[in-house]
């Protein structure tokens, strides 16, 4: 395949990964800090952000392990621990560099990026991309369209969540059941997109 | 709320994993790697088999290595425990029953970020013997394996007419198939209800997550 090819299929990926495959609404990753992080807008904000990062970041890295450590020694059933550990160790990188260099954004982000290494959305991206076999330049934009549609997903919930406050709702609806409803009609709407680009 | 010490009888955790504190509806946690699987009840019983064996497993073990792990890197103790036991699941099903292996997709591997057994390393097998570990780890699975059943039955009734692959009487008839079910949304649907129907039997006073 062709580079041009190759960015295409990237771009068709990502587009896919932000709506008719949302990582979230369509595979359930990550449903834990969606449904207790996404009472104000700006903190879910940040931690979509810091998901969009760590996301497209760890895809690459774990590729890169993949492909020219894993499988070659025929390890391939250690991808979980290598993938984990990948993730573990460069949030932690992250976080020190962000606090070393930029405190401003460290006070911003500083507090999520520890919450994203038990992101289940950050490992399943890694596991869907070796599952289906992407190439780099497809798994750039697998990664990057799965958090933007992660942080499109948490932004839309907090967003509806903060008019929801003064709402009248169900008592033992209240809280996690009712935030469960919204994201099935989210998930309902993004289905919509099926068939948008080829 | 977490027991400590090592007094706590067994039929009490027993009742503690399957209702009081079930991981679920009380907690919300660790619905993730296992929702995308309930459009079918087959796949739902092999996940949470799964599930609930890496489970009480990881209990098991990081009850023995308690007294061994230093404070600091349990964390990281705990989850390459985790690890171990959901590299054997997953070979296993692979080795055993490839179909199954492709339908779960990543979703076996994914249980190691299941916040439930972390969750359930930290606040009981850390600092409990081994047996009632095993225990709690075993019944807090169950517990969630029941509920995941719960959101199985109804999406796959519902949504295909059949149950475990069997076609049902009515449904597979008379039942026009309301496919939406067995679609991601469908399991939104299901589960906020069934949390409705657990809070609305036994209200409890909710603490702000």
């Amino acid at each position: 395949m062709n580079i041009s090819s190759q960015l295409w299929l990237a771009a068709v990926t990502c587009f896919a990964a932000i709506f008719t495959n949302n990582i979230l609404l369509m595979y359930f990753l990550g449903l834990c800090p969606f449904t207790s992080v996404s009472r104000e807008v700006k903190t879910a904000f940040g931690l979509g952000v810091a998901v969009v990062f760590v996301m497209t970041c760890t895809a690459m890295l774990n590729w890169l392990a993949f492909r020219y450590i894993l499988a070659p020694l025929n390890l391939e059933f250690f991808r979980f621990i290598m993938f984990i550990i990948i993730i573990a160790a460069f949030v932690q990188f992250v976080e020190m560099v962000i606090d070393r260099y930029s405190p401003k954004l460290y006070h911003a982000l500083g507090i999520f990026l520890p919450l994203i290494t038990v992101n289940c959305a950050i490992l399943g991206a890694s596991l869907f991309m070796v599952i289906r076999d992407y190439t780099f330049i497809v798994t750039v934009g697998y990664g990057f369209g799965s958090g933007i549609g992660w942080l499109l997903a948490i932004l839309a919930m907090a967003g509806i969540r903060q008019r929801l406050a003064h709402a009248r709702i169900p008592r033992g609806l209240d809280g996690p059941g009712i935030t469960l409803i919204i994201a099935g009609l989210m998930a309902l709407a993004f289905i919509g997109f099926t068939g948008v680009l080829g | 709320m977490s027991p400590n010490g090592g007094t706590l009888g067994t039929r009490q955790i027993v009742f503690d994993g399957l209702w009081h504190n079930n991981p679920v509806f009380r907690q919300i946690l660790g619905i993730c790697s296992t929702l995308a699987v309930t459009n079918l009840v087959l796949n739902t019983l092999v996940m949470c088999a799964a599930l609930t064996l890496v489970l009480s497993a990881s209990c098991l073990t990081v009850s023995l290595l308690r007294r061994f792990t230093p404070r600091n890197i349990r964390m990281m103790v705990q989850t390459l425990v985790i690890a171990f036991y959901v590299i054997i699941v997953d070979t296993s099903l692979k080795g055993y029953w490839p179909d199954m292996s492709t339908a779960l997709g990543p979703y076996v591997g994914l249980i190691i970020t299941n916040c439930i057994i972390m969750g359930r390393c930290e606040a009981f097998a850390g600092t409990n013997e081994p047996v009632p570990a095993m225990i709690d780890g075993f019944f807090n699975g169950l517990g969630y394996s029941i509920l995941l059943l719960a959101i199985a039955l109804p999406r796959e009734l519902l949504g295909m007419g059949s149950i475990l692959g069997f076609p049902m009487p009515y449904f597979s008839t008379v039942w026009d198939k309301w496919i939406i079910m067995v679609m991601p949304p469908g399991a939104f649907f299901t589960l906020a209800v069934i949390i409705w129907v657990c809070r609305a039997i036994k209200p409890r006073e909710e603490t702000a997550a």
